[in-house]
């Protein structure tokens, strides 16, 4: 699903002002992936291999000021050039492993426009003088690994080479689309994070400098290359150009994968979404990410630097809308029990501390808590962040301590023990 | 010249013995694992050097406040 | 005749501390503290105790060597089975000094090896305590002496409770239902051996010792072994 049919929902004035069809080209009416043939009559033949000028991609990356979009938000031309600085060999890693069950945009782009995404890995591993592109996809999505499988041979039957295509299914846990995760798993170990050092810039996949990208950064580098940074700017804000795919899922009219202009005011993707107004509750981020009534982030901009002063973040673009009248807590108290589950289990703090708070939030949702629970909650919370080899305690612990801040009244009555009637 | 502790989330099985060996920096937290309350000024140092060596599971390090790699002490 | 005397004495007070130092390096794969008892302690005693140990051994060997009596050459001591005297029961103090030697070398030089290669061969100290007992009760003459073998029962006491303690907190699996098996078999497989073997009259024979010092311990002892 991609968005709204034309003779339903919000005025085309609203969608025209903030979607746009670059990576989403010809998705309307798809009803397969674009082949080889129909990429290039979209987007252009691949630009010519300056082998000369490998740094030619990589200033264009930055003068578009593109910044990765798995999450993390880090400028893409940084991580490049750090690759592309280290001696030997290196090695591209394209991540579409999108374990973070609010987001469906990674999935929607492999499955509808494979060769975008790996123009721009074979582009970037050119660029950082790679050898080998690892193309890692989540082992439960069979369609998507058929797609993927079926477009790498259609390039290898065009003569597209030069460097190595390889996809690989990995495991479908949360952690497992954390970098070092997936470098782990690459190199014939478990598909959970390590500590750092060495980055995978430094030392990754068989000891090589690796670059890791999310897919979408990578289908933005393909066009980047065509059409160049000045045109990557045309749209989105000052601060966050070009455009990023967004999830966006819950109480609104339609749901789904859209392509937004970076920047784009909140409220005006709910409202493209068809949203219901602006009493309800928005997770923003995903899973990891901060909950806040919707009528206080309306008018702030969908961006990193836009958002940060609310103390949130775009994340992989996921939006998740609470109707009016839902209890948040439950909500949240059912997205912590998962990711307490989802842990490597390999650090203490988030092996014992996740589970435990979700059990604590678990109480102060159903209302019956066991002695002062908001204490022991916002004593747990401040303990646990920052003290694992990765993100994953960190990002449950924001997301859980958000809520308790959104949904404070509510807080209070189920410490108290009255729950919402639905909590039950 | 101060030093900085860092502890290995991965490695570390919660044995306990640093902080026995540095209670002024290292405390336990309720599931055993170790919480750094600041950096280890010269006076602590030698103390700190026993922990990191004391840790069964060598998940301890001392590092140069500053930030580069001092190694394990 | 000294040299026997002290060599017997530097074996039976390195098992007993072999032992000691096995339980307590239990106790601390248990996380186990006491007040008065705090980890640093339980870890430090383990580890001082080895070393111990090591010295007491080193000196039984070379007590060994030394008195003639016996025909033990240096190179029994760190090769197996290599000994005139007793070999297969000498051999297997050797094997047990080799082990000891192989867990202290890897404990001493932790910071340069892989966490997994230390883990691995500090393992070999569960096979360590057991070859030590067996060689004691092969090769010692004094097997059969009641209160050598109240020692020997306590240690073996001691070890077993350690261990049937700490696997009480293991998860169950097939690690521990093994390792449960071993506990229950090795105790009764000793106390089987001790009753056909030493305390049986000729042991000394069956073991192993040569002719001639049998010859001259008969004529010495008038008939005692």
């Amino acid at each position: 699903m991609t968005g709204p049919q034309r003779d339903q929902g919000p005025p085309g004035w609203l969608r025209r002002r903030i979607t746009h069809r670059r990576l989403t080209a010809g998705w309307q009416n798809a009803t397969r992936p674009a082949g080889l043939r129909e990429h290039y009559d979209r987007y252009g033949p691949l630009p010519p291999d300056r082998q000369q000028c490998p740094q030619a991609l990589v200033d264009a990356v930055a003068a578009a000021r593109l910044t990765g979009r798995g999450g993390a938000g880090f400028p893409t031309a940084t991580k490049m050039r750090a690759v592309a600085e280290r001696r030997g060999p290196a090695v591209l890693v394209a991540n579409g492993v999108e374990s973070e069950p609010a987001s469906r945009k990674d999935q929607a782009l492999l499955s509808r426009a494979p060769h975008l995404v790996l123009d721009g890995a074979l582009l970037a591993a050119r660029a950082v003088g790679a050898d080998v592109i690892h193309v890692c996809l989540d082992q439960t999505r069979d369609q998507q690994a058929g797609i993927m499988l079926r477009a790498i041979s259609e390039r290898q039957r065009a003569g597209l080479g030069g460097v190595a295509m390889l996809a690989h299914g990995l495991p479908s846990r949360y952690v497992a689309s954390e970098e070092t995760a997936m470098i782990r798993w690459l190199n014939g170990g478990e598909a959970i994070p390590t500590t750092v050092p060495p980055r995978p810039f430094e030392r990754g996949v068989g000891g090589r400098p690796t670059l890791v990208d999310n897919v979408e950064t990578l289908a933005h580098v393909a066009l980047i290359a065509r059409y160049g940074p000045d045109w990557f700017g045309q749209v989105g804000d000052a601060g966050t150009p070009g455009t990023m795919l967004i999830t966006v899922s819950g109480a609104v009219g339609y749901p789904g994968v859209y392509e937004i202009g970076a920047g784009s005011r909140l409220g005006d993707v709910l409202a493209l979404c068809g949203g219901n107004g602006e009493d309800g509750a928005v997770l923003i981020g995903g899973y990891f990410g901060t909950w806040h009534a919707t009528r206080d982030v309306a008018c702030l901009p969908l961006s990193a630097p836009g958002l940060r002063d609310a103390g949130a973040s775009p994340g992989a673009g996921v939006i998740s809308a609470l109707p009016a009248g839902r209890c948040g807590l439950a909500e949240a108290a059912r997205i912590l029990g998962f990711l307490a589950g989802q842990g490597a289990r390999q650090c203490g703090p988030c092996m014992f501390g996740l589970p435990a708070v979700a059990s604590d939030f678990a109480q102060l949702a159903d209302g019956r808590p066991d002695g002062d629970v908001l204490k022991r909650l916002h004593r747990r919370l401040g303990a646990i962040g920052g003290r694992g080899a990765c993100r994953h305690p960190d990002g449950a612990v924001r997301m859980a301590a958000s809520a308790l801040a959104a949904f404070a009244p509510d807080a209070s009555a189920h410490a108290a023990g009255h729950p919402c009637v639905e909590a039950r | 010249m101060r030093q900085r502790l860092h502890w290995d989330p991965i490695a570390c099985t919660g044995h306990g013995l640093c902080a026995d060996l540095l209670p002024e920096r290292i405390e336990l937290d309720e599931w055993g694992y170790p919480v750094i309350l600041g950096d280890v000024p010269p006076g602590l140092a030698r103390h700190a050097r026993r922990a990191v060596r004391a840790c069964p599971a060598l998940a301890l390090r001392l590092q140069q406040a500053d930030g580069d790699h001092g190694g394990r002490a | 005749m000294a040299l026997w005397y002290a060599t017997r004495a530097f074996g039976v007070v390195a098992l007993m501390l072999l032992t000691a130092t096995v339980i307590l390096g239990i106790a601390g794969t248990a996380r186990f503290a006491a007040p008065g008892l705090p980890r640093v302690v339980t870890a430090g005693l383990h580890r001082n105790l080895s070393l111990l140990v090591l010295a007491l051994v080193a000196l039984h060997v070379l007590t060994t060597i030394a008195d003639g009596y016996a025909p033990i050459g240096f190179a029994s001591a760190v090769v197996p089975f290599d000994s005139a005297y007793r070999g297969l029961w000498l051999g297997l103090g050797t094997v047990a000094f080799d082990m000891l030697l192989a867990v202290a070398l890897t404990s001493l030089l932790r910071d340069r090896l892989s966490y997994r290669a230390w883990r691995y061969v500090h393992w070999l100290a569960y096979a360590c305590w057991p070859v030590a007992l067996w060689h004691s009760l092969g090769t010692g003459t004094d097997s059969k002496v009641p209160w050598l073998l109240a020692i020997d029962a306590v240690c073996v006491a001691g070890v077993a409770g350690a261990v049937w303690w700490r696997l009480s907190l293991a998860a169950p699996g097939r690690g521990r239902t093994a390792a449960l098996t071993a506990l229950a078999v090795l105790p009764m497989a000793t106390g089987i051996f001790i009753y056909i073997g030493p305390l049986q009259p000729h042991w000394a024979e069956r073991a192993g010792t040569p002719p001639v010092i049998l010859h001259s311990r008969a004529v010495r002892a008038g008939g005692r072994k």
